[in-house]
């Protein structure tokens, strides 16, 4: 089986698994209680914080355990923007960009629903992106957080974020972008991005599900969401999962070293995979941005197909992959990414995407992309009137 | 010093069992998310939803009554926002929270954010002198207004002092004004019997490191009819209440350990009780100023709870440690400012009678020898602590968490 379904979810390392081994067994202590079991798990917590904190160029204070990134986004944008709000009453109005994923878009919504705030759409042009002057636009003085993802999951556009960030403070607002798809494929300095809340995910990086960090500068504002026993300075209250942050840690830590390498190597990769699959499927049309996307990500529309027969084709040909959003998976719903840059409903449903590990092989690339010659061919064959 | 801690702290957290490691590192090694459709993704589909099967067999409910969260705190949390938020929705006037005075501070806390943020009144429910919530306050509560309550939350088993609440008659006093009602059983799950459906509960927390599982992973047991605004929203997974992948391994790893220990529950029980027999016998023999805390005998088979006359808590915890044995003051601090537990103070303690706490909690690799390493060493480290006195100092150590 080739697998091409990175972005949804990716195996634990072995190192990974190799570093977490200890804490989740002999070495179980809770960090909270003051006997030696517990300061021996502090103590672990402290190194993974630390070590997280070195790769995002931050405070180890700024890094706070979740359990992945869907908590992550939830208590960046709904945290930040009731902390702000607050602080400044006028401030009741949130912006997100059009093509976020949907636990920013949802968290956005619930401000709306039950929390009397407003919610603010950005557009984004044909590839995806969104134009830091319209960004600019729609802030002012009322707005309590502006949250735009750094790279999107279903179609791999990456955006500017570093403007975006710089649009933002102009404005005195609070800046957070979901990273999770970026990492371990770009540069996560938040110093450099300028961000003052970022998302991030361990599954999507080798580390297990059910671990994440966000990342909030110092003097941010920001609100608790699950509230207890006053972990993680207040932010995130519940017993700290040690062996998870030490994993998490671990893989961050790997994926950064190898970053430089692979994700040159695998962009290069992509780019030969897109264009087979451009020249070699007949009416095949990718969907993002040709330039500014994720070396891992190679999305395409086929019409005169559906997007679930053409997965289904593939999985019997041995490739995996996806149509878009594993949260999304099984949803008659065409996305609201693709209608974001412009597709029609029709089109958008025949979308499919290919995300590939770091460790892919140009051998499986180029099977793959004979594979989807084929698959999309004989689902259309299958469609075509006798 | 023996070279191996004794652990006497199982209420904070709890070594893994054999069988939740097994599941967890077989699950480790294999790959999927449970969103997605491919090959992988259906695996770790049914690895999840055998989980769910396993996890409410073991706490009597249906398998669509489980949401998985990433912990007892998560869980409490969703409970108390979710059912406030879709109650008060529902209807506005209903704003009041009914909660007892020992609750686990994920509650309290949440209940305390409530009134703070949004417009929640809490009602707090008095408990007695061995720490049972008052059925008479709850009573007089419903009678009083009830079309006011948007929820009632009393915890099934408190985590310092061990007692247990009388849930059934909680349950059945708000249900007759139609309040529904959540229990936190982070502590009694596994403990002690607990069944969902017998108990008519609407909600119920359970935590997976309390019972032998992983950290990070938990669960609300919630009534298939029962509504409920989400606190972490998203790609809608869990019935639309949690969002969030679904983390596989640990899933396996809890609903491994809630088989094994509902499996064996009622031995455990019975060697637990014997074993904290013991040791409570011991204590009063070692110390006999030392008053044994929490209901006699309607209290968790595991949980010791003693309060020391003339010594702080945090100093006895200290010279425990250095003598090699394990424990906890049993009072959660969130602001590195030790303060006296807020639940002795419920149950009608003094500040100064309140400091001299200390928990010995046992667990699944709890031995005897571990019950005689602590007599051993008590005497010395109480008569230190003593020593070491009460007023004015400042204290070296923080009071330590409870969960």
């Amino acid at each position: 089986m080739i697998y091409l379904d990175a972005a949804a979810t990716t195996p634990v390392r072995r190192e990974v698994l190799e570093a977490m081994w200890p804490y989740l067994t002999g070495e179980f202590g809770n960090p909270s209680s003051h006997h030696e079991t517990g300061e021996r798990a502090a103590a672990a917590l402290r190194a993974a914080r630390a070590d997280v904190a070195a790769t995002l160029g931050c405070r180890p204070s700024e890094v706070i355990f979740t359990s992945g990134g869907t908590e992550a986004d939830n208590l960046a944008v709904q945290g930040i923007a009731l902390a702000r709000a607050a602080r400044d009453p006028r401030r009741r109005r949130v912006v997100i960009s059009a093509v976020e994923h949907a636990a920013v878009t949802a968290s956005a919504e619930f401000l709306a629903r039950v929390l009397g705030f407003t919610v603010s759409r950005v557009p984004v042009d044909s590839q995806g992106r969104v134009d830091p002057a319209e960004l600019s636009g729609l802030l002012d003085d009322d707005v309590a957080l502006c949250s735009v993802m750094y790279a999107n999951n279903e179609i791999g556009t990456v955006q500017a974020v570093a403007e975006l960030a710089a649009a933002a403070r102009a404005s005195d607002v609070p800046f957070h972008t979901d990273a999770v798809q970026a990492a371990g494929w770009l540069p996560l300095d938040v110093a450099a991005l300028g961000v003052d809340a970022m998302s991030l995910s361990g599954h999507k990086l080798g580390a297990p599900k059910g671990t994440g960090v966000l990342y909030v500068r110092s003097r941010t504002p920001l609100e608790p969401l699950i509230h207890g026993g006053g972990q993680e300075r207040g932010a995130r209250s519940g017993t700290e999962n040690v062996a998870g942050a030490v994993g998490f840690a671990a893989a961050l830590r790997l994926a950064e070293a190898a970053r430089p390498v692979q994700a040159a190597r695998v962009a290069a990769l992509r780019s030969r995979f897109i264009d087979r699959v451009l020249a070699e499927v007949p009416g095949s049309l990718l969907t993002g941005a040709p330039e500014e996307r994720l070396p891992s990500v190679a999305s395409f529309c086929f019409p005169g197909t559906s997007g679930e027969s053409v997965l289904l084709e593939l999985e019997r040909a041995g490739v995996t992959c996806s149509s878009g959003s594993a949260c999304a998976a099984g949803s008659d719903e065409p996305s609201e990414v693709l209608l974001a840059t412009g597709l029609d409903r029709e089109t958008a449903q025949t979308a499919v995407r290919f995300s590939f590990p770091a460790a892919v092989a140009e051998e499986e690339l180029e099977e793959a992309a004979e594979r989807v010659r084929q698959a999309v061919a004989a689902v259309r064959a299958l469609r075509a009137p006798a | 010093m023996p070279i191996e801690p004794v652990y006497l702290d199982h209420a904070a957290t709890t070594p893994i069992s054999p069988a939740a490691l097994a599941a967890m590192t077989r699950e480790l090694s294999r790959n999927g998310n449970p969103s997605s459709l491919h090959g992988s993704g259906r695996r770790a589909r049914r690895v999840v939803e055998d989980a769910r099967e396993a996890l409410a067999a073991a706490a009597g409910a249906h398998p669509s009554e489980v949401i998985f969260t990433s912990g007892g705190t998560e869980s409490d949390n969703l409970a108390v926002k979710g059912l406030f938020w879709a109650r008060r929705d529902a209807d506005p006037r209903r704003t009041r929270i009914l909660c007892s005075a020992i609750e686990h501070h994920a509650v309290l806390d949440t209940v305390e954010w409530l009134e703070k943020h949004e417009g929640a009144e809490a009602v707090w429910l008095p408990v007695d002198a061995e720490g049972t919530v008052s059925l008479e306050a709850l009573q007089a509560e419903l009678e009083a207004g009830a079309e006011t309550i948007a929820l009632v939350t009393v915890m099934w088993a408190n985590n310092e002092v061990g007692t247990v609440q009388p849930v059934a008659e909680i349950v059945q006093a708000a249900h007759a004004h139609g309040i529904p009602v959540h229990s936190d059983a982070v502590q009694a799950f596994g403990a002690v019997p607990v069944d969902f459906a017998a108990s008519g509960l609407d909600a119920m927390s359970v935590s997976g490191h309390k019972i032998g599982g992983p950290v990070g992973i938990g669960a609300l047991l919630l009534g298939r009819s029962v509504r409920l605004t989400p606190v972490l929203h998203g790609g809608g997974q869990e019935r639309d209440v949690r969002s969030g992948t679904l983390a596989a391994p640990a899933i396996a790893a809890f609903a491994a350990a809630a088989e094994d220990a509902a499996a064996h529950l009622a031995e455990e029980r019975n060697r637990l009780e014997t074993l904290r027999d013991r040791l409570v016998d011991g204590v009063r023999k070692a110390v006999p100023e030392a008053v044994l805390r929490g209901h006699p005998t309607r209290r968790l088979p595991g949980n010791a709870h003693f309060t020391f006359p003339g010594c702080e808590g945090d100093s006895l915890l200290f010279l425990l440690d250095l003598a090699g044995v394990e424990s906890s003051t049993g009072s959660a601090c969130t602001a590195g400012v030790p303060r006296p537990s807020h639940v002795l103070l419920a149950m009608g303690l003094s500040e100064a009678g309140a400091r001299g706490a200390q928990r010995f909690t046992l667990g699944h690799t709890s031995t005897e020898a571990d019950v005689e390493a602590l007599l051993a060493a008590l005497p010395n480290a109480y008569a230190r602590a003593k020593q070491a006195g009460m007023a004015g100092h400042a204290s070296r150590i923080q009071t330590a968490g409870t969960r």
